[in-house]
């Protein structure tokens, strides 16, 4: 464990070097922007339309007193998708797409010695693969995470006027009540922390692929479930500190 | 001119090169051959800084190499073209990005001028108009042409080659020594391949050093192999029923 940590500090001591060429760097970086921001925004749009209508309509199911008013379910709605699960379930969804990705593409190309020639030629391997795509997670997911939670409040909204639960005025309303800033800072916190979580440990796995295909298999498998692992690890103790 | 002296490499309880000396010559192809593993990849590894040596020496025209930090390797490496058994090609580039990648990282070329290079190249392993193709959509005995280009794109001193005619027909091999040898020459390269193909040996061997079991067992050249007493390097080089038959 402590071996592994140690190989992982020192892998990320040579990713944050100067980049060898900065127009290089700028332009690998629009390539991560693409492949693991604006591909993903699909998946992250689904998932969080059915997330924020599920949970509108669950909310509002379980609303048997009358004491309660129907403000809750918008108020309910948002709190749930910024505190949890905009950046943690999207996160976690992150982790299995972009996670895998970086650990394949860095794995194939340690296997068919793609990482050697680069490294012969002079050129850092480390810093020129991964750093782009930590960089590009790291101001990336910020925009999706945003994005889901506009968009899993709308599938909110959209479900309440369709199951006729809830009306217009009072899910707005609900989402209008007791809003304080700081949960969407405590979320931009979370999701920068796992955004650097699923680069780094995914481009740490696939970099350091021994073998062949079975071997890329193997380390795309573990970049999900350990970065899925750290990402929970992480929402507690960031939960603990920024809210308790 | 490369300089080996007594290097010794392990894994572990593997002694894989033991006491090895050689010189690689300037504007000549050296060729390492020997068994599979035979410590030949290891040799050329370690000659290229993949891998670190145990013990021993490596300088490349007296400048120290072996004994060089990991980051002042780089200036060294710089120099250096290197022909992977694969290919290597970067999957998500095209061909032209390929051979630009060292133009793109290491000179201050404008684009115009990185393009004319490319296209050089290109054309000097008889490749035009594959440009805008991808690795996966060329053949194999292109992909090590194009590896080639890659290779010579930022004019380097040394070109290491590993297997280069691996996986190809004959003909396509012959072509792709034909190029090296050519190349070797043109550029007045340090060239060092490592192979097991006697069509190469006999082709282009100007220097030939035979591992066995890890240590440096005979030099000589594609002249001097055929008439050996070596006893290890018959055994290699007579292996197959095409070689005894044209001994006989």
């Amino acid at each position: 464990m402590l071996k592994l940590l140690g190989e992982y500090l020192i892998l990320l001591s040579e990713i944050f070097k100067r980049p060898d060429k900065g127009p290089v760097f700028r332009r690998q970086l629009l390539v991560e922007f693409v492949g693991l921001g604006v591909d993903s925004i699909g998946i992250v749009a689904i998932i969080s339309v059915f997330t924020g209508a599920i949970v509108a309509l669950q909310t509002a199911y379980n609303i048997d007193s009358p004491l309660i008013p129907l403000t809750m379910v918008g108020f309910t709605t948002r709190q749930m998708m910024i505190l949890e699960f905009s950046p943690t379930i999207i996160s976690l969804i992150l982790a299995g797409k972009v996670g895998s990705r970086i650990a394949s593409e860095i794995g194939t190309m340690r296997v068919t010695e793609q990482i050697d020639a680069l490294r012969v030629m002079g050129v850092n391997p480390a810093n020129y693969l991964i750093l782009p795509k930590i960089t590009a997670s790291m101001l990336f997911n910020p925009v999706l995470i945003i994005f889901s939670i506009v968009v899993g409040l709308w599938g909110g909204w959209i479900a309440c006027l369709v199951s006729g639960l809830v009306t217009s005025a009072d899910f707005i309303a609900g989402l209008r009540s007791w809003f304080e800033p700081f949960t969407v800072v405590y979320a931009m916190i979370k999701t920068l922390v796992f955004a650097f979580i699923i680069a780094s440990v995914s481009g740490y796995l696939g970099y350091n692929v021994d073998g062949g295909s079975v071997e890329v298999g193997k380390a795309s498998t573990r970049a999900v479930v350990v970065s899925s692992i750290l990402i929970i690890f992480f929402d507690l103790i960031l939960t603990q500190l920024l809210l308790v | 001119m490369i300089t080996v002296q007594n290097i010794n490499k392990s894994f572990g309880t593997y002694h894989v090169l033991k006491n090895v000396s050689t010189e690689f010559e300037k504007g000549k192809t050296n060729l390492i051959i020997g068994q599979s593993g035979s410590g030949k990849t290891v040799l050329m590894k370690c000659c290229i800084g993949l891998l670190d040596i145990d013990k021993g020496e490596i300088n490349f025209d007296d400048r120290p190499f072996s004994a060089l930090a990991e980051k002042r390797k780089k200036d060294i490496r710089k120099e250096m073209g290197v022909l992977f058994q694969g290919g290597a090609l970067f999957d998500s580039l095209s061909v032209e990005q390929n051979v630009m990648f060292p133009l793109n990282m290491f000179t201050t070329m404008t684009p115009e001028e990185k393009l004319d290079r490319v296209n050089f190249c290109l054309k000097r392993v008889n490749l035009e108009n594959v440009n805008q193709l991808f690795p996966s959509e060329i053949s194999g005995g292109m992909m090590k042409r194009v590896a080639i280009a890659r290779a010579i794109s930022n004019s380097p001193s040394y070109l290491f080659c590993d297997e280069p005619n691996s996986g190809l027909d004959p003909k396509t091999a012959e072509v792709i020594d034909q190029l090296i040898s050519e190349i070797t020459e043109e550029y007045n390269i340090t060239t060092v391949i490592n192979t097991h193909d006697m069509n190469s040996v006999l082709q282009i061997g100007q220097k030939i050093s035979f591992l066995y079991k890890g240590e440096l067992w005979w030099e000589g050249n594609k002249n001097t192999i055929l008439d050996t007493d070596n006893r290890e390097l018959n055994e290699f080089v007579f292996s197959t029923e095409l070689t005894r038959r044209l001994r006989k």
